[in-house]
């Protein structure tokens, strides 16, 4: 227990100091799209009674809770390549379990407090949405998913640039494919069976559906966790690899 | 309180800790001597967990690295060779997050950095961050955070490597001090002065391997007390006398430039592996 408080304090204390470069950083892209394809092109495109902006907001939330998580990847590799600190870590008496919970929930922190920025910064376009338990859940699933997923992959990158490369060739395509521009609804089957493989499409299908005042789909939720599961399981066998 | 056998660390078909045999006794301050690449890096990093084993046996304070090796880094602090503090933290903060993972509790901490700090001269810097630091000043700190668990055995890899001449000085100091508190001391260096003043025992490591180990006193005694060193055609030739009389009269001898001087640990490293310690 004390070597998880101690890798997650590490991480809060860390995000103390940068806390106001990195709140900057978590709302630039958000208020892009939302001036962007909310604000400036949203009149054009109209679901039902709803405007884009109300299709639009769960969907950044998804993708905010996946990137911010994922982020935890960066950190992790600039400890371990650039400032050797992760070495702290394995000379202590800490189990892989203690690392990589406490990587893990620093991750979902960024990820909520990355949701909440997106929320506020959405107040002014005079979007209301619902904001229950079952929507948290779900942000709370996603980011679990890619925090744990992060932590497995910066235990097996050689490098900072092979992080960037998966972060390019993972995490930008699911970003936009996830079902957070644009309903999945819309494709055509076989693009709709491809794209429910993937985590974000569940996450962003179940923030959508909460933030709507529809009744959430377990299966989602089921999905989520499995798939976290499953990552967060690989993140745990992946720190002995990262020793040479 | 360190015990190796047969250790070996191969890196493809590198043997960068071949077969090393080794025992370092309670409260002893044992020096690792060799050139970059000799593989004293590595040992440490092996014996702290940084780095797996390749085959054989190390024990801990008893206990095993790779059966226990929660207990066995628990005896353990670790100095490493390049700097690894957290730069955006401040000085408390890295301490800290250290006694945490040793499972230290809140009094115990509190106490430690207190006492810590005052031993390596810091505490008017408990708050600083660390980026704010020098380089010996984050040297310092770094031998505190490796002692804040009470650590039977301090692990110090090149402690001094980069530092000015004063400071080095006063790193030697705390280390002096810190074994005389009753650490175990298990040092790495490629300067050869530093394992003559500070170590009670030393090893020569060359590609891997354990070319001699006694004390320092004993390596230069195998080869004499005074040397004299005179170009030749090839380059620096050495010769080594018993007595100072012995070197003189074979200085007076040559018709060309000469230096005549006590010998010192690289003479015996350089004459037990043909190479000068320091690349």
């Amino acid at each position: 227990m004390n070597g998880f408080i101690a890798v997650y304090l590490r991480e809060m204390l860390i995000l103390k100091y940068r806390f106001k470069r990195q709140l900057a950083g978590m709302a630039v892209s958000p208020l892009l799209y939302l001036i962007t394809f909310g604000y400036a092109m949203g009149d054009l495109i109209q679901f039902g009674d709803q405007s884009y902006l109300h299709f639009l907001i769960p969907g950044l939330v998804a993708m905010a809770s996946m990137t911010q998580s994922f982020g935890i990847a960066t950190d992790i590799n600039v400890a371990r390549f650039y400032w050797n600190i992760f070495e702290e870590f394995q000379a202590a008496p800490i189990s892989n379990l203690s690392y990589v919970a406490g990587e893990v929930l620093a991750g979902m922190t960024r990820a909520l407090i990355g949701v909440v920025v997106i929320l506020l910064l959405s107040l002014p376009f005079g979007v209301v949405l619902h904001y229950g338990p079952l929507f948290w859940l779900a942000i709370v699933g996603n980011s679990f998913v890619f925090a744990s997923l992060a932590v497995g992959m910066a235990m097996l990158v050689k490098s900072h640039a092979d992080q960037s490369l998966l972060t390019s060739f993972i995490i930008t395509p699911m970003a936009f494919l996830g079902g957070t521009f644009f309903p999945v609804e819309k494709l055509p089957i076989w693009a709709q069976g491809l794209l429910s493989c993937l985590p974000l499409t569940h996450a962003s299908h179940a923030i959508r559906a909460t933030a709507s005042g529809k009744a959430a789909d377990g299966i989602d939720y089921l999905v989520l966790t499995v798939v976290g599961l499953v990552f967060f399981w690989l993140a745990l066998h992946s720190v002995n690899k990262a020793r040479d | 309180m360190i015990r190796i056998e047969k250790l070996q660390k191969l890196y493809g078909k590198v043997k960068a800790v071949d077969s090393i045999d080794l025992a370092v006794h309670p409260g002893e301050l044992f020096a690792f001597l060799g050139p970059n690449g000799a593989g004293k890096t590595t040992t440490i990093r092996i014996l702290t967990g940084l780095t797996r084993i390749g085959s054989g046996q190390a024990r801990i304070g008893g206990h095993d690295i790779v059966e226990s090796p929660r207990e066995a880094k628990r005896q353990c602090g670790l100095v490493p060779q390049h700097i690894n503090l957290d730069n955006e933290l401040s000085v408390r903060e890295n301490l800290e997050i250290h006694g945490r993972l040793f499972g230290m509790n809140t009094q115990a901490r509190g106490q430690k950095i207190e006492e810590l700090l005052s031993y390596v001269e810091l505490l008017d810097r408990v708050d600083s961050l660390v980026k704010q630091l020098s380089g010996g000043l984050k040297r310092r700190l770094m031998i505190a955070r490796a002692l804040m668990h009470e650590p039977k055995v301090l692990f110090l890899d090149e402690p001094t490597v980069g530092l000015d001449p004063a400071i080095r000085r006063r790193i030697w100091s705390l280390i002096k001090r810190v074994q005389q508190d009753g650490t175990t001391i298990f040092l790495t260096t490629h300067y050869i002065e530093e394992a003559e003043f500070l170590a009670a025992r030393v090893a020569f490591l060359d590609t891997g391997k354990i070319v001699a180990l006694n004390t320092p006193q004993a390596l230069m005694a195998s080869l004499g007390e005074w040397a004299v060193d005179r170009m030749n055609g090839e380059g620096m030739e050495t010769t080594y006398f018993a007595t100072r009389d012995q070197a003189s009269e074979y200085a007076a001898s040559q018709d060309c430039g000469v230096t005549l001087r006590r010998v010192n640990l690289e003479d015996a490293f350089l004459h037990l592996t043909g190479k000068k310690v320091l690349s």
